[in-house]
């Protein structure tokens, strides 16, 4: 077990070192000069070398990418050759409300997949288990940012019922802070508590042909009891690396939903600072949310060495 | 047509892996399409459908997509105009029309992209196991890190927005996915017995791969394919509508829904039309995916 922890460990140091460099390469060595692209084509000469000198851009890009890395278990992202201040306060500022706009939804698409998952597949050859699982398959075709439009479209300018846009801290005001959240919560939720609802079914119909299931009913509990007693806990195994690789996406997700409510999270700023030439704060926030996926998918593969140790000694 | 598929199974205690060769020529028989499940069939109708309107598009529109007549902009449906017109009093028909070729072509070549890098890696990590493994899993571990739309918006910070950047980044996050379905399936196949009398023929590497292996892992590409089709339709509506994907004034399903936006209140729909084409056409792939797996893929074959 302890061999097994640690060399998932090793392998989650290694790749993040791998996907650090391979940032630093496309944001910063792909470019060719980030001075000239943070000044833009008509620089002179002497303004790209002062800009050069001033972030250290003409220092061996060994040594660049050490600094750059070094900071950023500190919080320290480092400064912005275009605005020429400190990156990190943004950032961290803007990736909390993004975390509570990817966490609130995940929450809620689970609350609501797992039951809606095993309902349809307890009842699947039933007409409402079929419909659970055709508007499933719908409901993962729609982009997240339609249903955020339909959702203000419907809800904030139909019926006047919430706010179409922006964000409310919560210390602002709690109340302010709720009806601005549930719109772009709902939008990020529905579409991935979709996407769950089918793995969530497609899981559970599996556990539903095992036999010591058949030998669960057999002792006369209903398919519901025995589905709660012993189903769920087997079947949550695939459902949550499904929940790992949501996570995910729904942080990609998110960044395009903060542009439909103009909600200052992590996604505008990297859409800002990639209009803006910004390379640093792209390759700082890009670094950021890499990080998240891999620590999730670790995470991940740690829940599964403790939920089904047997996957210890098979890899 | 499934339950033919399933009395192929041969003997219970036989492996998996001839079955799927017994498949593949049983299949051959009945021809795919008739084995398609009914969803299957839906899907491959709808796919077959955008790229009909696509093609259409490329030689007849109803107007000119680009065409602006200002005295008629943000009109609602009328004869002349049946989906309405845009900010610009452009004809929303033919814009949509028109945008369909965007969307296949950057599917297209990204999961085309996708597949001739991805299927070698996969199959090479397959059967050559050892380092060679290793380097092509964890590789992808590391490029799994960046999900389709994040690596797009890399590409459009330094090389700018343009179409061809969106194909290359999302084929390029789509590597990963092809290279682990064709290990998985290699590893299948190598360890038949048809592969192993192939080794002791002392048949070249390579020639193994083409006869052997490929064929036999088609399937799962082809599956593979459908469903990366369907998450670059959507990565690349994503991007457009971030304002970093196809530049104006190219068509584009994800540009039309960004521009609908500012007049969600008096024309809602400008928003309707080019989501439901994005999520028609989404729909289309995944039924589709969906339905060839069913047929094509050995694993969930006699699951229902």
């Amino acid at each position: 077990m302890i061999r097994a922890v640690g060399g998932r460990a090793l392998r989650f140091v290694l790749t993040l070192a791998a996907t650090s460099v391979l940032v630093f390469a496309f944001m910063r060595v792909l470019p060719g000069d980030p001075a000239e692209v943070a000044l833009g084509t008509g620089a002179t000469e002497r303004a790209l070398e002062q800009t050069r000198a001033e972030f250290g851009l003409d220092r061996p890009l060994a040594v660049q990418y050490w600094d750059w890395i070094s900071g950023i278990p500190l919080g320290d992202f480092g400064v912005s050759f275009v605005t020429g201040e400190d990156i990190s306060p943004v950032v961290l500022d803007r990736l909390t409300v993004s975390l509570i706009l990817v966490v609130s939804a995940m929450v809620l698409a689970v609350a609501v997949a797992v039951p809606l998952g095993s309902w349809a597949a307890v009842r699947h050859r039933r007409a409402d288990g079929i419909a659970v699982s055709a508007l499933s398959q719908v409901g993962v075709a729609v982009p997240n940012f339609l249903a955020g439009m339909l959702l203000v479209a419907a809800f904030a300018l139909g019926l006047g019922w919430l706010p179409a846009n922006s964000w409310m801290p919560p210390a602002y005001d709690p109340l302010q802070f709720l009806s601005h959240l549930i719109l772009p919560v709902t939008a990020l939720a529905a579409v991935q508590a979709a996407v769950m609802t089918r793995y969530v079914r497609t899981s559970v119909l599996e556990i539903m042909g095992q036999d010591w299931m058949r030998t669960a009913r057999a002792k006369g509990l209903s398919r519901f009891q025995a589905l709660v007693r012993h189903g769920l806990r087997n079947a949550a195994l695939p459902v949550l690396t499904v929940t790992g690789i949501q996570l995910t996406t729904l942080v990609v997700g998110a960044v395009v939903i903060e542009q439909v409510f103009v909600i200052p999270g992590i996604g505008s700023e990297l859409i800002e600072a990639v209009t803006t030439r910004d390379l640093l704060t792209v390759q700082s926030v890009v670094m950021l949310l890499a990080m998240i996926t891999l620590t999730v998918n670790f995470v991940v593969d740690l829940l599964y060495l403790i939920l089904d140790p047997r996957t210890a000694v098979r890899t | 047509m499934s339950e033919a598929d399933t009395g192929t199974q041969g003997s219970p205690t036989g492996p998996e892996h001839v079955d799927a060769a017994e498949t593949a020529t049983v299949r051959r028989r009945h021809g795919p399409l008739r084995s398609l499940p009914a969803t299957g069939l839906i899907g491959l109708l709808i796919v077959a459908a955008v790229v009909a309107v696509a093609l259409v598009s490329l030689v007849w529109t109803p107007h000119d997509p680009l065409q602006a007549v200002p005295e008629q902009r943000l009109s609602g449906p009328t004869p002349q105009h049946p989906l309405g017109t845009d900010r610009y009093g452009r004809d929303v028909a033919s814009i949509l029309m028109a945008g369909a070729q965007v969307t296949l072509a950057v599917g297209c070549v990204a999961v085309a992209i996708a597949v001739l890098i991805g299927t070698p890696l996969g199959v090479l990590a397959g059967m050559r196991r050892g380092w060679t493994e290793e380097l092509v899993m964890r590789g992808s571990d590391v490029v799994l890190a960046f999900p389709a739309l994040l690596l797009a918006i890399m590409a459009s910070a330094i090389m700018g927005a343009s179409t061809w950047s969106a194909m290359a980044a999302i084929g390029l996050a789509s590597v990963p996915g092809f290279a682990r379905v064709a290990r998985a399936g290699t590893l299948q196949v190598m360890s038949s017995d048809f592969v192993l009398a192939a080794r002791v023929a002392a048949q070249p590497e390579a020639r193994i791969a083409r006869r052997h292996v490929l064929p036999n892992i088609v399937g799962l590409v082809v599956v593979q394919a459908s469903v990366t089709f369907a998450l670059a339709i959507l990565a690349e509506a994503a991007l457009s509508f971030l304002g970093l994907g196809t530049p104006p004034p190219e068509p584009s399903w994800g540009r039309m829904l960004q521009s609908a936006q500012d007049h969600l209140a008096v024309a809602p729909h400008l928003a309707v039309w080019p989501g439901l084409a994005i999520a028609l056409a989404v729909l289309g792939f995944n039924l589709l995916g969906d339905g060839l797996r069913d047929v094509l893929d050995p694993r969930t074959r006699g699951r229902r």
